[in-house]
Parts: C-alpha cells; structure tokens; sequence
C-alpha cells in the first residue's frame, strides 16, 4: 500500500520536476534572446572604436572632406547637422506642442478629432524615404526651396512631428484634472491654464519626447538624400552679416550642406580602407550624439517618475 | 469680476459712483479676453493640422508623379514585367523585380526578429524580476536607436566578412547580411509592443493558472500568449512595416542591383535603395527616370499603409477583449 503511494508520489515529482526545467531553460533562452541584442550593439561600438578612433584627432573635427582620406574631416558635416537640427527643432516643436494641446486640451470629441488622431498614428509608421519623396516634390520642386538647410530642416520636422505630439500628449495627459480645475475655479481662462499651468508641469516629460525625436532626426539619412544633398561639400553655409559683399541674416537657411549621417553613407560606399576607417570615426562621432541625447532623455524620465508625486 | 481681476490686475472694490461705467469696462474686457482665447483656439486647431496637411500632400505629390508615369508605361507592365532599367535605351519597368528585393530582405528579418522579439517579450513580462526589466528595457531600446546607417556600415564591413567565413562564395554585398542586421534593429519594436499586450492580461489569469498548478511557463506560453494573440500580431506586423521602410542599411550592404530573385545570398535592389539610387544620380526634374520613384514611392506606401491598417485593427480588437 505504501509502496504504491510513495511510487505515485516520485512520478508526480518527476513530472513537476520536468516541467520546471522548462521555466529553468526558458529562462535562459530568454537571456540568450537579450544577449544577442546586447552583444551586437557591443561588437557594433568595439567594431567601429578599433576602426574609427585612430582617426580621430582635432583635425578630423576642423577639416573639410577631401581627395585623400588621411586629410578629410567631418567640419561641413557637423555643421551642417547642427544647422539642420535647429531648424528641425523650431519648426517641430512649436507645431507639435501645439498641435498636442489642442488634440489633448480643446479638441471635441467628434469625427474631425479622430481623422486627425488616425492620421497622425498612420503617420508614425510611413517610413521615412517617403518624406524625402514629399520634401523633393513639394519643398524643393514645388516652393522652389531647392536643395538647402531649410527643406532638409522642415522635413525631419515633419517626419518627427508624430513623435512630439505623442509624446507631448502623454505627459499632458499624467497632470491630473484637479490641477485644471483648480485654476479654472480661480477664473483662468483655458489659456492661462496650459499657458501657466500644464506646459510648466508637462516639460520634463515634452523634453524627453523632444530631445528622443531629435535623436532620431540626427541619424536619419534616407529622406536627405532623396532631396538630393550634396555628399561633397567643402565650404561652410554663409555666417549671417559677415563675408564680403555681406550674407543676409537668413542666407544660410538656402545654403547647399551636407549632414553627417550622409558624409558617412559617402565614405562607407568608397572601397578604399581609409575612407572607411573615416565613416568609423564619423560613425563613432553621430552614435556617440545619438546615444548621448536617448541616455539623457532615459535619465530624465528616470528622474521624472521618482519625483513628481501628485 | 474676480476673473478679470487675474488677468488685468485692477482693483478689486468698485468704486462706488461709476458703478455702471466700470460694469461696461468689465464687460469690455470679457470681450477682449474671449476674442482672444478663441484666436488662440485657431491657432492650436492650424498646428493640430499641419499632420493631416502632411499626409495629404504625400497623397497628392506621389498620386500627381505617379500619374504621370503610368501616362507612359501602362500598369500591366508594370506588374507583370521582369526587369527593371528604367535607366537604359531598352527600359523595362517590372516592380516585381524590386519587390522580390523588399520581400526577400524582410523575410530574412523577420526570421531573426519575431522569435527573438517574441521570446524576450515573453521572459521579460513573465519570468525577469523588476530589476532586469528596468536596465534591459532601455538597453534594447537603444538598439532601435542607432542610426541606420551606421548599421549598413556594420553590415557591410562587419557581418558580411564574418558570413564570407563561413561560407566563402557570398558576394561583398548580399541580403543576407543586411536582412540580419535589419532583423536585430527591429528587435525592440517587436518586443515591446508584444510585451505591453501581454502585461496587459489581466492578473486574475495569471493567478487561475498557477491555482491549477501550471508552472510559469505553462502559464506563459498556454495562457498569457493566447490571450494577449492580436496584441502580438499587431507587434509582428508593426515590424513587417519597419522592414519594408527600411532603407539605409540595404542601400549600403545589398548592393543597388535589380534582381528578379528571393535568394537572399545574391545582392538586389529594393524598392527603397532604388529610391536612393536614383536620388543620389542627377536626374532632371520631370523625366521619366524621376517619376519611376514617385511611383515606386507609391507602392511603398501602399504596402505599409496595408499593413498599418491591419495592426490598427488588431490592436483596436485587443483593447476590446478585457
């Protein structure tokens, strides 16, 4: 009888000791799925620091791209990202906040709201050459912008303009009601709400959206090239009143630039080593942006959600 | 009267003559501040819709080049052929030879990244502790955040020599190894929408499962999964999507030749680096060699706008299940 039962009881015990090696090998597979991620994004980083850093020296910084690849630099590059990014900047964000608060603070719920909120998730998933074919048919063709700071600029600003408003939307929408109703029982107007209220209490989390979005306007290259920049630049866009006859204050917005991500895509599709060595050290130089920007945006939400108690 | 004493600072006790006069200030001023708020209500609808203005003006200036192409190649051919030189004496226009690029390349992504995505979607809402979540979550991300390019870079001079080792007739550029590199980018999109769906099944299922005495796994694959099923599809597709747009790492490492093949071993061209191709060329404005990228624009669009519906829908039937 009790030899019976214990028998029992040791096949139960197997049984359940087989199905926990599962948990225990799944475990590990999963592991292993997030290591292959994580290694790769390792080897990419050793891979382009043995190739890149010798490379990169002060002169790399301060040299135009050139003939031979011992004397070429990223100057017209960075200034030309940096350029872009600006504009990128002043035309997504104010549109987006805005377009934000209102789809968030004043729109109606009726048929007029949902085709914009559709659109703007449809938008998020067009992929980004696409913008480039908008931008050279509109911007460049259409308004006659040509290739310059100003299309490349207005176009990352549309293709992140999704991604502020998303983002803008959801730390809108963490400010709880009584913030709003507490200022409307005071008699401010809706205005003076956002105005003084929402925008102040939502700009660490609009912030991270921002500087996420940037991230994401620095590396994208596609839609740059379909407007058709230049991968060969060796001069710098006009310094506003200087030079001789003088530029304009806005001459530069019209200026021919190229951007980093393109100087890369330039160098890479060279079969020369040395010119490679060159699109690692620029490689190094726009993931180091990049990164630098998604690190200080995690942060920030990282401290965001500690400190902020309602 | 309190209100406006907010906005305009003046004083708070009427005065007690020109009661009547200082009603009509008010008044006034209620006007003034209501015009006001209604300008700025303008202002904020005209930034809301600069979105929809976006899309329209996609619409309009690839519907208006593409138009034009198909005045001059019909769209059977288009279709059906299987070449495409669009640049030479002899132009064929055959989209399928292009396709056969996207789908090939995409293919092999999606083979590297819905099981990797799925598995880390599932050890991360099922089996990691809070700890592991928070550092891997943002760790990964970071894999979606590197520019694309720079893994072209990486497919091209890292991967590509690697696979050459293991089998040596690979060409310098191949599918292969860009479609790798694009499925390990894609990695995070699908692994974090899937894992949102699954975290977002209710506890209450969780806990029947383990009362019945279901291991986590179990529990995982036979419960949480099934009932989180839409959600991960709508995962899966958001990385279709990604894959047919992706453009940089296959316009450096699949090399830019036109191929009517789904072997991804060989180099192809896809819809997206033929739109580089031509962009990087000078191409005068109206020819037909321009317009073939509008068109070919267009069918991307098409296809992802596809596929964007479909995982709207089926994150739209996932919401409704609980």
């Amino acid at each position: 009888m009790s030899a019976v039962l214990s028998q029992r009881r040791e096949l139960l015990r197997s049984i359940i000791r087989r199905h926990k090696r599962w948990d225990a090998v799944f475990g590990v597979l999963g592991l292993l799925a997030m290591m292959v991620g994580v290694l790769t994004l390792a080897a990419l980083f050793v891979n382009m620091a043995l190739d890149g850093i010798p490379r990169l020296t002060g002169d790399f910084f301060t040299s135009f791209p050139s003939r031979r690849a011992g004397q070429a630099g990223i100057l017209s590059a960075w200034v030309g990202s940096v350029l872009v990014m600006m504009v990128t900047a002043l035309f997504a964000v104010p549109v987006g906040i805005a377009g934000a608060v209102y789809l968030e603070e004043y729109a109606k719920k009726n048929w007029f709201t949902d085709i914009i909120e559709i659109n703007i998730s449809n938008l998020a998933g067009v992929p980004s050459i696409v913008y480039g074919l908008l931008a050279l048919g509109l911007f460049v063709y259409a308004f006659g912008l040509g290739q310059s700071i100003l299309t490349a600029g207005l176009t990352l600003g549309l293709l992140i303009l999704p991604i502020v408003i998303v983002t803008t939307r959801e730390s809108l929408r963490a400010i709880p009601q009584h913030v709003r109703e507490g200022a409307y029982a005071c008699g401010a107007t809706q205005w003076q709400v956002v105005q003084d209220h929402l925008l102040p209490y939502g700009t660490p989390g609009i912030l991270t959206g921002v500087i996420i979005a940037l991230s994401r306007a620095i590396g994208e290259t596609a839609p740059i090239i379909t407007i058709g920049a230049l991968t060969f630049i060796a001069f710098l866009p006009p310094v506003p009143f200087a030079g001789d006859p003088p530029a304009g204050m806005f001459d530069w917005l019209f200026s021919p630039f190229t951007v980093m991500p393109i100087q890369i895509f330039n160098w890479t599709s060279r079969p020369d080593a040395a010119f490679q060595a060159n699109a690692a050290a620029a490689s190094f130089v726009l993931v180091f942006m990049t990164l630098g920007m998604n690190a200080v945006a995690i942060w920030l939400r990282y401290r965001l959600r500690k400190n902020i108690k309602w | 009267m309190t209100s406006t004493t907010t906005t305009t600072g003046v004083a708070v006790t009427p005065q007690p003559s020109g009661g009547a006069s200082k009603l009509a200030e008010y008044a006034q001023l209620k006007l003034q501040r209501k015009r006001r708020e209604r300008l700025i209500e303008g202002v904020l609808l005209l930034a809301a819709c600069v979105s929809v203005f976006t899309t329209l003006g996609i619409v309009y200036i690839l519907l208006k080049e593409s138009v034009l192409f198909f005045s001059h190649v019909p769209l059977w051919s288009f279709l059906t052929d299987t070449q495409w030189t669009p640049l030479f004496d002899d132009a064929h226009f055959g989209i399928a030879v292009l396709l056969a690029g996207t789908v090939s390349s995409s293919l092999v992504a999606l083979v590297i990244a819905i099981p990797l995505g799925t598995i880390i979607a599932i050890y991360l809402s099922e089996f990691a502790g809070h700890k592991t979540r928070e550092t891997m979550k943002p760790l990964l991300e970071l894999l979606s955040g590197v520019p694309t390019i720079i893994y072209g870079y990486f497919a091209l001079l890292f991967v590509t020599p690697m696979l050459q080792k293991i089998y040596p007739d690979l060409p310098g550029f191949n599918v292969l190894a860009a479609g790798i590199v694009m499925g390990i980018m894609i990695i995070p999109y699908v692994s974090s929408l899937a894992e949102d769906a699954m975290r977002a099944v209710p506890m209450s299922l969780r806990e029947g499962s383990y009362a019945m005495g279901a291991t986590r796994f179990q529990t995982a694959v036979k419960v949480v999964v099934p009932a989180a099923l839409s959600g991960i599809a709508a995962a899966y597709i958001l990385g279709i999507s990604r894959a047919v747009g992706e453009t940089m790492i296959l316009a450096v490492a699949a090399g830019m030749q036109p191929n009517l093949t789904l072997n991804p071993l060989e180099p192809a061209a896809t819809i997206t680096s033929y739109i580089v191709q031509v962009a990087l060329g000078d191409l005068p404005h109206g020819s037909i060699g321009y317009q073939t990228i509008f068109a070919a624009g267009l069918m991307l669009m098409v296809l992802t706008l596809l596929f964007n519906l479909v995982g709207y829908w089926m994150r739209r039937r996932f919401r409704e299940a609980y």
